[in-house]
C-alpha cells in the first residue's frame, strides 16, 4: 500500500523541468486526438486511459501485475485508511481509532485525502476516488496501476517477503479466524492478544532469513496441524526441563542457553515457545506477525516505489500527450499536480516535514536516466558503470535490486546534492551545540550520501531488541537485551509494552540495556 | 485487460465495526468527558451528538521506540549558509532542525476528541438505556377533534361543492343520456342520404327528415349540468392526540441543594424531556426555581445560579398553577411536572403542597413526577405526598441516590402507565 500524490504538499517550488520541455514540444504542433476533453471521467474513459497507457507501458518494458481498478467514495477511503489500506482486515478498535482521527481531521479540513490507495496484490488493486477529475484518474493509472504495480512485482523485497497471489486470501482467512475466536472466546480476549501482538508487530519480522511464501489452502490445510504440532513441541521444551533427578538436573546445567542465538523476531519466538498460550492466541500471534511481515518491504522502499511510480506517471503521460492523445489543459493540470507531489520544501520552511520521499526518489529516478543518457564528467568520474548505458535496463536493475537505503548510497549523485542543497546534522547530547558535519561540496559529497542511507535504514532507527534468554530451569522468565546504538536510549513506552509481553509469554519479562561502558542493566520488567 | 469494479454503492460504514470496538473499549473514558460535559448542555439540546475528549495517553498503543537522546546524524534539505564544521544552537522545543514535527504518532496532541452521535451519547449517558423502549410507553394524552376530509358526497351544503367531480359526473350523465338519440340520429341520416342519392321517394325523405330535426332538438336539450350531478366535499370529525406538551420543571434551589444534586436532576429533566419528545411534535419547558419564593427563570439560571435561604415548596407549586392558568389551558396541553428536591420543606408548608397538588394541579396534569434525590431518610415533604399516591393514578414519586439510579427511577415512575 501506498498513499500516492497527496493533496497536502502544498507550497510548490518548481523543480522538475518539465514546463520547459512542453513548451518545447508545442511547437513542433503535433496533430492531436485527444481521448477526452472536460474534467469529468466515465467507465469507459478510465478504461479507454488504462488501455492506451498500458501499450505505451508495455514498450517500455513495464511488468505489471493485471490490473484491478476500483472506484471508491471519499467515506470509503477513509475506511481504507484506517485499515492500513487492506480491503479487509480483521476488526480491532485500533482500527476504529484511526478511522476516527481521520474523519476527524478530514473532516476540519486538516487533511488532504491521497487520491488513490494501491495494493500490493495479484491482480493489483488500486483505488480511485469519485472525486478525482478525469486527469487525476489517469495520472493515478499511470502511478499506481504502472508505477507501482511494476515495482511490487519487481522489486526483490516484494519478491522474497510478499506473496501478491495470497495476500488477499490470507487476510479473508484472518478476519473470519478471528471473527471465530471471537465468537468462541469473546471480544475481549482476542482483543487483549492482538493489542499485545500489535505492541511487538514491529518485532515481530525476520529482517534475515527469508520465508516461504505459503497459499491460502495450503494455509489452511497446515492450521489444524500446525496447532497440534505447536503445542506438542511447547510441552515437549517444558518438560525436559522439569528436573526429575540429581544427574539430570547436573546435565542441564551444562546445556546451552536458550535459545542458543538471540532472537531478533520476537512474536515468532512467543509464536513457538511461549508455554502458556493456547492454540488459537498462538495463530493469532502469526496472522498479525504475518500481516506485520507483509508491510516490511513497504516501510524499506518507500524512496524507490514513490520514486519509480512518479517517474512513470511522468514519463507515460508525457509520451502520451506526445502521441496526440491528451490535451494541453490536461497536460498544464497533470504537471501543477505533478510539481506538487515531487515538491521538497527546505528544512527551515513551514511546510517541511522531512525529506519528502516522492521528491527524493523521483529526483532520483530521473537523475539515473539522465546519467546513462547524457551523463558529464562527474557522472564518468562516480558512475562509470552507468554512465552511457541504456537507461531503461540501468533503471529496471535499479529498481529489482535495491532498497532505499541501499539505492541511496548506490545512486545518490552530486549534482543531486547540490540541487537539494543537503547537508548533515550531528546531535550529540552530551554538546551544548549541534555540529554540521558535512554539506553539499567535494569535501562533503560522500558524508551526506552515508548520513542519508542511514537514516533510511530501518534497522538503526528502530531499537535493537532481542530475545537473548529464557530461564527454562528456573522462573521460565523471558530476558529480552537492548543494544542501544550511538547511545540512542528507549522511549518509556517500553514498560508498556513488557506489559504486553508477560501478557503473551505467562511469565515474568525483563528488559536489559546494555550501556555505555558495556554494563548490563536492567531497565524494565514485568511480572519477575 | 483492467478489471473495473464500482464499489461506491456498497460497504458503506466499513469502518462502524472498528468505531463501535472503539467506544466500547472506552466506554468509561467517554463517560467521564460525558459527564462532565453535561453542565455545558441544555437539556431541550437533544438533537445533536457529542464532541468528546478522551486523553492520547489513556488510547496510545505502545512499541519499543527510540527516544530522543544519544548521537544521531540527520540530513537536511535546503541548506543556505551553512558550512561544514559550523556549529548551532540547539533550537529550541527540542526539535532538530527548522520545521521538524514530532514524528512518533502519540506524541504532539494530548487530547484525542472526536464526535459521536445523538444514539450514542444518550447510551452513554443514561448507561446502556434502551431507548426504543420508550416508544411503547403511551401516555394518557389530551384529545381534540380535528376536521380531516372524507370523500365526497351527493348533497351538501353550496359552499363545498366539488367543481371538478360535479362537472366529471355532469358529463357522464350527457354522454349516457345522448347516447341512444345519437345512434339513431346516425342510422337516420345514412338512410337519408341514400335516399337522396338514389333518388328516392319524396315523402319518406321528408319523414326522415322530420325525426332528424326532432332527434337533434332532444340532443339539444340535455342540460348541461343538473343537480343530480353536484358532488360535495365531505368532512368528518375526527379525535386527536394534541401535538403539544407543556414541561414543567421545578427545583428547590435552596442552600441545602449543592450542584452534584442539580446534575442528577438535570439528567432527570433531559430523561423526561426526550421521552416527551417522542410522544409530541412541540414541547415546551418552563423552569420553575423556589427557596422562599418561586420564580421562573431560563435553564441557564435554573441550574447554575446559587442561592440560599430557607425552602416553602408551595410557593412553586402556586406559581405552576398560575402560569398553566395563564399560558398553557389544559384543553389545549399536555402538561407534565416534575419536581426535583433534596427533600427539604418548611415543615409548615408540606400539608399546604399536598393540598394544592390534590386540589389545583393533579386534575389537570397528564403527569407529576416527583423525585427526592438524597442520600437521607426521607423527609417531610415524602410524607404528605405519599398520601396522594392511593389517590391519583398521575403522580408517582420516587428516591435517586446516586447517578445510577436515574434510569431504574425513571423507568419505575412510567411502568404504571405503560400498563
Amino acid at each position: 500500500m501506498s498513499k500516492a500524490v497527496e493533496t497536502k504538499r502544498v507550497g510548490a517550488s518548481k523543480k522538475a523541468a518539465a514546463p520547459k520541455k512542453k513548451a518545447a514540444r508545442q511547437k513542433t504542433g503535433v496533430n492531436r486526438k485527444p481521448i477526452s476533453v472536460g474534467a469529468e471521467w466515465t467507465f469507459e474513459l478510465i478504461e479507454q486511459y488504462h488501455a492506451e497507457i498500458a501499450a505505451i507501458a508495455e514498450e517500455f518494458n513495464l511488468d505489471t501485475y493485471p490490473n484491478q481498478i476500483e472506484l471508491i467514495t471519499a467515506e470509503q477511503m477513509l475506511d481504507a485508511y484506517a485499515s492500513v489500506g487492506m480491503p479487509i482486515g480483521y476488526s480491532h478498535w485500533s482500527f476504529g481509532k484511526h478511522f476516527i482521527r481521520n474523519e476527524q481531521q478530514y473532516r476540519r479540513g486538516r487533511m488532504g485525502l491521497a487520491y488513490e490507495i494501491v495494493i500490493n496484490s495479484n491482480p493489483c488493486i488500486a483505488y480511485l476516488m469519485e472525486e478525482n477529475t478525469m486527469m487525476m484518474q489517469a495520472l493515478v493509472i499511470a502511478h499506481a496501476c504502472f508505477g507501482h504495480n511494476s515495482f511490487f512485482k519487481g522489486n526483490y523485497l516484494f519478491r522474497t517477503w510478499t506473496d501478491a497471489d495470497a495476500i488477499i486470501d490470507y487476510l479473508v482467512f484472518a478476519k473470519r479466524y478471528i471473527a471465530d475466536c471471537e465468537e468462541r472466546y469473546g471480544i475481549e480476549e482476542v482483543e487483549n492478544i492482538i493489542d499485545s501482538c500489535h505492541a511487538l508487530q514491529n518485532h515481530g519480522v525476520d529482517r534475515y532469513k527469508r520465508p516461504n511464501p505459503v497459499s491460502m489452502r495450503e494455509e489452511q490445510r497446515r492450521l489444524k496441524e500446525r496447532e497440534a504440532y505447536l503445542q506438542s513441541q511447547v510441552n515437549d521444551l517444558w518438560h525436559r526441563t522439569v528436573p526429575r533427578k540429581a544427574e539430570e538436573a547436573d546435565k542441564a546445567k551444562k546445556r546451552p542457553n536458550f535459545p542458543e542465538e538471540p532472537q531478533e523476531n520476537i512474536l515468532y519466538f512467543v509464536e513457538k515457545n511461549a508455554p502458556l498460550l493456547e492454540p488459537w492466541q498462538r495463530e493469532i500471534v502469526r496472522i498479525v506477525r504475518k500481516i506485520g511481515q507483509y508491510f516490511y518491504p513497504q516501510r524499506q522502499t518507500q524512496v524507490m516505489n514513490e520514486g519509480w511510480a512518479c517517474f512513470w506517471h511522468y514519463h507515460l503521460l508525457n509520451e502520451l500527450y506526445d502521441r496526440g492523445r491528451l490535451t494541453d489543459g490536461f497536460m498544464l493540470e497533470f504537471l501543477q499536480s505533478h510539481t506538487n507531489v515531487v515538491a521538497q520544501p527546505d528544512f527551515d520552511s513551514e511546510y517541511y516535514s522531512g525529506i519528502n520521499p516522492y521528491a527524493l526518489g523521483y529526483a532520483m529516478m530521473t537523475d539515473i536516466k539522465r546519467i546513462c543518457v547524457e551523463p558529464d564528467e562527474e557522472d564518468r568520474k562516480w558512475f562509470p558503470d552507468i554512465a552511457g548505458s541504456n537507461w531503461q535496463e540501468t533503471l529496471d536493475f535499479a529498481m529489482r535490486n535495491f532498497k532505499d537505503e541501499s539505492f541511496i548510497s548506490q545512486y545518490l549523485s552530486p549534482r543531486l546534492i547540490r540541487e537539494f542543497k543537503l547537508f548533515s546534522i550531528l546531535d550529540d547530547e552530551e554538546q551544548s551545540e549541534l555540529e554540521v558535519t558535512s554539506i553539499h561540496n567535494d569535501a562533503g559529497y560522500r558524508h551526506v550520501r552515508q548520513a542519508l542511507s542511514n537514516q533510511y535504514n530501518l534497522s538503526m532507527n528502530e531499537p535493537n531488541i532481542q530475545v537473548h534468554n529464557v530461564d527454562i530451569r528456573g522462573d521460565r522468565s523471558l530476558t529480552l537485551r537492548h543494544v542501544p546504538h550511538n547511545n540512542v536510549p528507549l522511549a518509556n513506552t517500553a514498560d508498556e509494552v513488557l506489559k504486553h509481553l508477560h501478557r503473551l509469554w505467562g511469565f515474568g519479562v525483563r528488559l536489559e540495556s546494555v550501556d555505555a561502558d558495556g554494563e548490563l542493566r536492567t531497565i524494565a520488567e514485568c511480572g519477575t | 485487460m483492467a478489471q473495473l469494479i464500482d464499489r461506491r454503492p456498497n460497504a458503506k460504514g466499513k469502518s462502524t465495526v472498528n468505531r463501535q470496538r472503539f467506544l466500547r473499549r472506552y466506554k468509561k473514558q467517554i463517560k467521564e468527558a460525558i459527564s462532565e460535559q453535561i453542565s455545558k448542555r441544555s437539556i431541550t439540546d437533544i438533537d445533536k451528538g457529542e464532541s468528546v475528549s478522551i486523553p492520547t495517553r489513556d488510547i496510545s498503543e505502545p512499541t519499543f521506540r527510540n527516544d530522543r537522546g544519544g548521537v544521531r546524524e540527520g540530513v537536511y534539505p535546503g541548506n543556505k549558509e551553512f558550512a561544514q564544521g559550523d556549529r548551532i544552537k540547539r533550537p529550541a522545543g527540542g526539535g532538530q532542525g527548522g520545521g521538524r514535527r514530532a514524528s512518533d504518532s502519540g506524541e504532539g496532541e494530548d487530547e484525542f476528541s472526536f464526535e459521536i452521535s445523538r444514539d450514542e451519547y444518550l447510551d452513554m449517558l443514561f448507561d446502556d438505556l434502551e431507548l426504543p423502549n420508550l416508544q411503547k410507553n403511551q401516555l394518557r394524552k389530551m384529545t381534540r377533534k380535528k376536521t380531516v376530509r372524507a370523500g365526497f358526497t351527493n348533497d351538501g351544503v353550496p359552499t363545498n361543492i366539488n367543481i371538478v367531480r360535479s362537472l366529471r359526473s355532469a358529463l357522464s350523465r350527457r354522454v349516457a343520456m345522448g347516447a341512444e338519440p345519437r345512434r339513431r340520429l346516425r342510422e337516420l341520416e345514412a338512410e337519408l342520404q341514400a335516399l337522396e342519392d338514389g333518388g328516392g321517394e319524396e315523402a319518406r325523405c321528408l319523414e326522415l327528415r322530420l325525426e332528424i330535426e326532432e332527434l337533434r332538438s332532444r340532443i339539444a336539450k340535455i342540460p348541461f349540468i343538473d343537480t343530480f350531478d353536484l358532488r360535495f366535499n365531505n368532512f368528518v370529525q375526527r379525535p386527536e392526540p394534541t401535538a403539544q406538551a407543556v414541561m414543567f420543571c421545578l427545583m428547590d434551589v435552596s442552600g441545602s441543594m449543592d450542584q452534584e444534586t442539580k446534575d442528577i436532576a438535570k439528567r432527570f429533566y433531559i430523561l423526561l424531556y426526550l421521552f416527551l419528545k417522542r410522544s409530541y411534535r412541540d414541547v415546551d419547558v418552563v423552569y420553575i426555581r423556589h427557596h422562599t419564593q418561586a420564580k421562573e427563570v431560563d435553564e441557564e439560571e435554573f441550574f447554575y445560579s446559587r442561592e440560599t435561604g430557607g425552602t416553602i415548596v408551595s410557593s412553586a407549586l402556586e406559581l405552576t398553577r398560575d402560569i398553566i392558568r395563564q399560558r398553557y389551558p389544559p384543553g389545549d396541553w399536555n402538561i407534565y411536572a416534575a419536581q426535583a428536591s433534596d427533600g427539604d420543606n418548611w415543615n409548615d408548608d408540606s400539608p399546604r403542597c399536598e393540598q394544592i397538588l390534590a386540589k389545583e394541579l393533579l386534575p389537570q396534569l397528564c403527569y407529576y413526577a416527583y423525585v427526592e434525590i438524597t442520600r437521607r431518610d426521607h423527609q417531610g415533604l415524602w410524607e404528605h405526598y405519599s398520601h396522594l399516591l392511593d389517590n391519583y393514578d398521575n403522580f408517582a414519586m420516587q428516591q435517586i441516590r446516586e447517578h445510577v439510579d436515574i434510569y431504574p427511577v425513571f423507568r419505575e415512575f412510567f411502568r404504571k402507565q405503560a400498563q
